[in-house]
C-alpha cells in the first residue's frame, strides 16, 4: 500500500463558524486507486470537511494538498486570529482560497448530499455541460461553430459514458424527471465526465432501499475500475461503508477518533460508543 | 464658521428629507425581511396616496380627508399583497419581483390616465405648510416636524414589533419563514400585518413629502421608492434602525449635493456653477455600490451564508 | 434545443432568415410612411430594436440567472456613442448649440470622402459596433464590484449604475460631448437610409434597423445553443453545481454580462436609429422594466418568446389598442373612457393577467423549432414535467 502516492492529503484543516468548530484538527491521507470512506453521526462534520477539500469553505485553519499539490492553505487571520477555537494555529502562513472550480479542472470531483442537477436539462445535456471546462474553444469560436469537432467529440464521449453506466435509453428525458436512484448515478456520471482523479461521493445511498444500495455498491466498485480514479465517499449506510472502503476514517463532534480498515474500526471500541449505537437513528 | 452658515440650511433640510424616506423605507424594509421581496410597488403606492389627497381635499375638509387617505392607501397595500403577491408565494423570487414591477407599471399608468398626465398641486394643510423662520433660514413647519415625527412612529414602531404578539410573530417569520409556518404562526396574517403598517407609513411620509414639493405627478413615487430602497439597503436590510439611518444619510447627501454648487463657490473653492446638483439622484446610487462591495449586508445587517 | 448535426435545420432556418429579410425590403418599398399600413412598418422599425433589446436581456435574465436592471443605461450608451460618431461636421454646431462639440469626426463622412456609398454604410456599420463595444467596456468596469452580488442585490446595484450613468450623460460639464440634457440629432437616421440603384432610390428606413436586430439576434441564438449558452444555464439551474463541475462562476457571468450589454448598446444605438433623436432623458429605469416585461411576455428563457413578446407589445401599444385613446375601439365610442393613457391602463393589466396567471408567457422555455418537433413526435408523449 506504502509504495502508492498520496492522492488527497489533509493536514490540521480546522473550519469554524462564529463559535461553532464544525471540524477540528482533521489530518487524512487518500492513497491513490483507494476507496476511502468518512463516517459519523450527523452534525459530525463530514459534510464540512468535503466543502473544505472541494474549495466551496476556506479553512480556518490547516492546509490540504492535491496529487502533490498544495492547493488549500489558510490560517486564522482576521477576525478568526481573536476568536479562534481549534487547535495548531500557526503552523500554516500562506492563504490559498481557490474556487471550486479550480480544483475540479485539476481533477477533483464531486457529488452532493442533496442531489444538485441542473433540473431544465436533459440527462445528455447534464453530462455535456461537465465537459465545458476540458474545451478549447472561448466565446467567438464557439458562437461560429469553429469547434465542431471537439463538440462532436465531446457529444460522443457523452454518449459512451452514460452507456457506461446505464443511463443511455433515458438520454434525452430532463434530469429531474428521472426515479431517485438515477439521479445519484446520473450526477456521480457527470462528476466522471470531468474525467477526475479523485472523487468525492457525498451520501451517494441516502434514501435508497438495500436494493438500490447493493446495486450502487457494485457502481461504485466498477467505476474505481473503469475510470482509474480514486475515491472519497461519506456514507451512513454500513453495508455499503464496510463492503467497499480500504481505509475508514471516523469523525464525531469535528474530530478524528479512529481511523483504520473495516475491521478495525468495527472493533474499535471509541467508535462503537460514539457512533455504532446510535446508528439506527442515523440512518433515517 | 462660513462653511457651516452655508450647509447649514441644506442640512436641516437634508434630515427632513431623510425623514420622508425613513418612513418609506420602513415599508421597504419591513416586507424584505419577511417576503425577501424588493416591493417596487411601494414607492408608487407613496405616490398614489399623494393624488389621492389632492382628489379627496378638492372635495372634503382636511380633518376627514387626512384619515381617509391614510385608510385607503393602507387598503390599497393590503390588496396589493393579496392580489399580485400572495398567489405567488411558492414561486421563484424573480417572478414575485416581476409582479411588483407589473404593480408599479400599472399605478403610474393608471396614475397617468386619471391626471392626464398633468402636475397636480397638492393642497397647502394649515400649520404644518406655514412658513417658518429657524436659524435665519426660511422654510415650511413640515421640515421641523418631519424628524421628530419620524423618531416617534418609529419608536412606536420598534415597541409594536418588540412587545407585541404580532411583532413577535413578525420577528420569527423573518428568521424563518418554513418553521415559523409549522410552529402555527399564520403566515398570511403577519404578511398582511407587514404590508398595513409598511403602507400606513407610506402616507404618512407622503403627506410629509407632498406638503414640501410643488405637486404630485404619476413618476413622482419612482424616485423617492428607490431612494428608500437604497436607504435600506444601506442601513442593512431587514433592520428597521438600520433603514432610518441609511435614510438619514441618504436624505442629508442628497440636499447637500443640491447646494455644493452655491456652498463651494461661497467657500471659495471653484468660481461658477458647475452642475453638481444633476448628481444628487445618483450620488444616492454611489451610496449604494460602494456599501454593496465593502458591506455587502449593509450597516447593521447580518450576514448569512449558502447551504451547500 | 437545436442540435448543432442538424444540418438540414441550419437550412431551413438560413432560407427562412432569407425570405423574411426579402419581405420587409419589398415592405419597405411597398408602404408608404404616410399609408394607412404605415403603422406596420414604425412597429417593425421599433419591433425589431425591443426585440433585440429584450433578447440580450434575455441572455442575461433568462439564461443566466442574473436579475440584473441596467439595460436602460447600457442602451443610452450605444444611443450616444452612436449619435456622436455619426454626426455630420456641418450639423455639429447646430446640434451643439450651447457647447463646443468636442468630438468632431464622424465616421460615415470620413469613410464616405473615400469610399463613396459603401464607406457610409460601413461607417455606421462602425459606428454600431462602436456603440456595442463602449457598451460592454462599461458592462466590464460594473461588473467586477457588482457581479458578486446575490439576485436582488444585483438588480438594484444594476439599476443604480443605469441611473449614474443617466446622470453622467446629462452633466453640463460633459456638455461638449453629451450635449448635457440636450438630445442629440442630425445623425445617421434610418428614415434616410436610401439605396440608389441605376436612379431609383429604395428605402431602406425598415430594412436596416430589422436587419441589424437580425443578425444579432442569430448571433445570441449561436451563443446560446453553443458550449458557453448550457455553461450559462447551469449557472442558472444550480450555481453550486455549476462551479463544482468546473464552471468559473465570475468570469462566465462576466462573458454573459458583457455580451448581453454589447447586445444592449447596439439595441440603443438602433433605437436612435430609428426615433432620429437620442436623449438621456428618454433612458429611465421604466425603459428597462417595459423590455423586461416584454421578456416576461414571451417567456423567461426563450429567445423566439422575446422576440414574440416585444413585437406584440409594441404592436399594441403603439397600433392596436391606439383606438383606446381616441375615443374609438373597436367600434365603440366613448370619448369620456377612451381618452389619452386609457391605452397603458388596459396594457399593463393584460401583462399583470400574464404575470399572475400564464407565468411562462406564451413560448414558456421552448423555441419555435420545438414547436415543429413536438408534432412530429407526438408517439412517445412521455413528458418529464409539463
Amino acid at each position: 500500500m506504502s509504495e502508492q502516492k498520496t492522492m488527497l492529503l489533509v493536514e490540521n484543516v480546522t473550519m469554524q463558524f462564529g463559535g461553532v468548530v464544525a471540524v477540528n484538527n482533521l489530518s487524512m491521507e487518500v492513497r491513490e486507486g483507494e476507496i476511502v470512506a468518512i463516517i459519523g453521526p450527523n452534525g459530525a462534520g463530514k459534510t464540512t470537511a468535503f466543502n473544505v477539500i472541494t474549495g466551496v469553505y476556506a479553512p480556518t485553519n490547516g492546509r490540504v494538498s492535491f496529487d502533490g499539490q498544495c492547493v488549500v492553505e489558510n490560517y486564522p487571520r482576521g477576525k478568526m486570529k481573536k476568536n479562534y477555537l481549534g487547535e495548531n494555529a500557526g503552523l500554516y502562513t500562506q492563504v490559498k482560497e481557490p474556487t471550486p472550480d479550480r480544483l475540479t479542472a485539476l481533477g477533483m470531483a464531486r457529488t452532493f448530499q442533496n442531489i444538485r442537477l441542473w433540473k431544465s436539462m436533459t440527462v445528455f445535456d447534464n453530462i455535456l455541460v461537465a465537459k465545458h471546462l476540458k474545451r478549447s474553444s472561448n466565446l467567438f469560436s464557439a458562437a461560429f461553430r469553429m469547434n465542431r469537432e471537439e463538440e462532436a467529440q465531446q457529444r460522443r464521449e457523452v454518449l459512451a459514458l452514460l452507456e457506461i453506466v446505464g443511463l443511455a435509453d433515458v438520454k434525452d428525458e430532463l434530469a429531474t424527471s428521472l426515479p431517485y436512484g438515477k439521479q445519484r448515478r446520473l450526477e456521480i456520471a457527470r462528476a466522471l465526465a470531468t474525467k477526475p482523479k479523485l472523487l468525492l461521493l457525498d451520501e451517494p445511498a441516502a434514501g435508497m432501499n438495500p436494493q438500490e444500495t447493493q446495486e450502487l455498491t457494485q457502481f461504485i466498485g466498477q467505476i474505481r475500475k473503469d475510470f482509474d480514479v480514486t475515491i472519497v465517499l461519506i456514507e451512513h449506510h454500513m453495508d455499503l461503508v464496510m463492503d467497499i472502503s480500504d481505509r475508514i476514517y471516523v469523525l464525531d463532534f469535528g474530530r478524528l477518533i479512529a481511523q483504520g480498515t473495516p475491521e478495525e474500526i468495527q472493533k474499535n471500541e471509541k467508535v462503537i460508543d460514539a457512533y455504532l449505537g446510535v446508528v439506527d437513528d442515523a440512518e433515517n | 464658521m462660513d462653511a457651516l452658515k452655508t450647509t447649514l440650511p441644506y442640512i436641516i433640510s437634508g434630515v427632513s428629507v431623510g425623514g420622508q424616506y425613513a418612513l418609506i423605507a420602513i415599508g421597504y424594509t419591513m416586507v424584505y425581511g419577511i417576503l425577501r421581496l424588493i416591493n417596487f410597488a411601494h414607492g408608487d403606492v407613496f405616490m398614489v396616496a399623494g393624488l389621492m389627497m389632492v382628489y379627496l381635499a378638492a372635495s372634503l375638509p382636511l380633518y376627514l380627508a387626512i384619515p381617509l387617505v391614510i385608510l385607503l392607501t393602507v387598503a390599497l397595500g393590503f390588496t396589493i399583497e393579496r392580489v399580485a403577491y400572495k398567489p405567488l408565494r411558492t414561486a421563484p423570487r424573480m417572478s414575485v419581483m416581476i409582479s411588483a414591477i407589473g404593480v408599479s407599471y400599472l399605478l403610474q399608468n393608471l396614475a397617468l390616465y386619471i391626471t392626464g398626465g398633468l402636475n397636480k398641486n397638492y393642497p397647502a394643510i394649515p400649520w404644518i405648510s406655514d412658513r417658518i423662520s429657524i436659524f435665519g433660514m426660511e422654510t415650511s413647519r413640515v421640515t421641523v416636524i418631519t424628524p421628530f415625527l419620524t423618531i416617534i412612529l418609529v419608536v412606536a414602531l420598534v415597541q409594536l414589533i418588540n412587545h407585541t404578539k404580532i411583532g413577535m410573530a413578525m420577528r420569527a417569520v423573518s428568521r424563518d419563514f418554513e418553521t415559523s409556518q409549522l410552529m402555527g404562526i399564520q403566515i398570511n396574517r403577519v404578511i398582511s400585518a407587514t404590508f398595513i403598517i409598511g403602507t400606513f407609513l407610506a402616507a404618512v411620509g407622503s403627506i410629509l413629502f407632498f406638503t414640501n414639493y410643488p405637486g404630485v405627478v404619476p413618476t413622482s413615487g419612482a424616485m423617492p421608492g428607490l431612494k428608500a430602497f437604497v436607504a435600506a439597503v444601506f442601513g442593512g436590510i431587514g433592520s428597521i434602525p438600520g433603514a432610518v439611518i441609511g435614510a438619514f444619510i441618504i436624505g442629508i447627501a442628497e440636499s447637500v449635493i443640491k447646494g455644493l454648487d452655491t456652498i463651494l463657490i461661497v467657500n471659495g473653492v471653484i468660481d461658477e456653477q458647475i452642475g453638481l446638483a444633476t448628481f444628487s439622484d445618483a450620488f444616492t446610487f454611489v451610496l449604494l455600490i460602494i456599501i454593496l462591495v465593502f458591506k455587502p449586508t449593509g450597516l447593521f445587517g447580518e450576514k448569512s451564508t449558502d447551504k451547500v | 434545443m437545436i442540435e448543432t448535426k442538424n444540418k438540414k435545420g441550419a437550412w431551413i432556418a438560413f432560407i427562412g432568415v432569407f425570405l423574411f429579410l426579402a419581405l420587409i425590403f419589398a415592405l419597405d418599398q411597398l408602404i408608404k410612411p404616410t399609408d394607412k399600413l404605415g403603422m406596420l412598418l414604425i412597429v417593425l422599425q421599433k419591433g425589431s430594436v425591443y426585440a433585440l433589446a429584450a433578447v440580450s436581456m434575455n441572455l442575461l435574465n433568462g439564461y443566466t440567472g442574473l436579475f440584473s436592471l441596467g439595460h436602460a443605461g447600457f442602451m443610452l450608451l450605444g444611443a450616444y456613442t452612436y449619435a456622436i460618431f455619426t454626426i455630420p461636421d456641418k450639423s455639429r454646431d447646430a446640434v451643439y448649440q450651447y457647447f463646443d462639440a468636442a468630438i468632431r469626426f464622424s465616421i460615415p463622412e470620413q469613410l464616405s470622402n473615400h469610399m463613396g456609398g459603401f464607406g457610409t454604410a460601413l461607417g455606421v456599420f462602425l459606428a454600431l459596433v462602436l456603440a456595442g463595444l463602449v457598451a460592454a467596456l462599461m458592462a466590464w468596469l460594473i461588473g467586477l464590484p457588482v457581479l458578486r452580488l446575490k439576485s436582488d442585490y444585483l438588480a438594484i446595484a444594476t439599476l443604480g449604475f443605469a441611473e449614474i450613468i443617466r446622470a453622467v450623460f446629462q452633466w453640463s460639464k460633459l456638455g461638449p460631448i453629451t450635449n448635457g440634457s440636450n438630445l442629440l440629432k442630425n445623425f445617421a437616421r434610418a428614415s434616410k437610409f436610401k439605396l440608389e440603384i441605376a436612379g431609383t432610390k429604395l428605402s431602406l428606413s425598415t430594412f436596416v434597423p430589422v436587419l441589424i436586430a437580425t443578425v444579432c439576434i442569430i448571433l445570441i441564438v449561436l451563443i446560446v445553443n453553443s458550449t458557453y449558452g448550457r455553461a450559462f444555464k447551469a449557472i442558472r439551474d444550480d450555481e453550486i453545481a455549476a462551479e463544482a463541475m468546473g464552471i468559473n462562476l465570475a468570469r462566465h457571468k462576466m462573458i454573459s454580462f458583457v455580451t448581453s450589454s454589447f447586445f444592449a448598446g447596439v439595441a440603443g444605438a438602433t433605437l436612435a436609429m430609428v426615433l432620429s433623436i437620442a436623449q438621456a432623458n428618454n433612458f429611465k429605469s421604466a425603459m428597462t422594466y417595459e423590455i423586461l416585461l416584454m421578456v416576461v411576455l414571451g417567456g423567461i428563457g426563450s429567445i423566439t418568446g422575446s422576440v414574440i413578446g416585444s413585437l406584440l407589445f409594441v404592436a399594441a401599444s403603439e397600433w392596436w389598442l391606439r383606438g383606446l385613446d381616441s375615443g374609438k375601439f373597436l367600434g365603440i365610442e366613448a370619448p369620456n373612457i377612451f381618452r389619452n393613457g386609457f391605452r397603458l391602463v388596459v396594457f399593463s393589466v393584460i401583462i399583470m393577467v400574464v404575470v399572475l396567471f400564464f407565468r411562462k408567457g406564451i413560448m414558456g422555455e421552448k423555441e419555435l423549432p420545438d414547436l415543429f418537433r413536438r408534432k412530429k413526435k407526438e408517439a412517445p408523449a412521455k413528458e418529464g414535467q409539463a
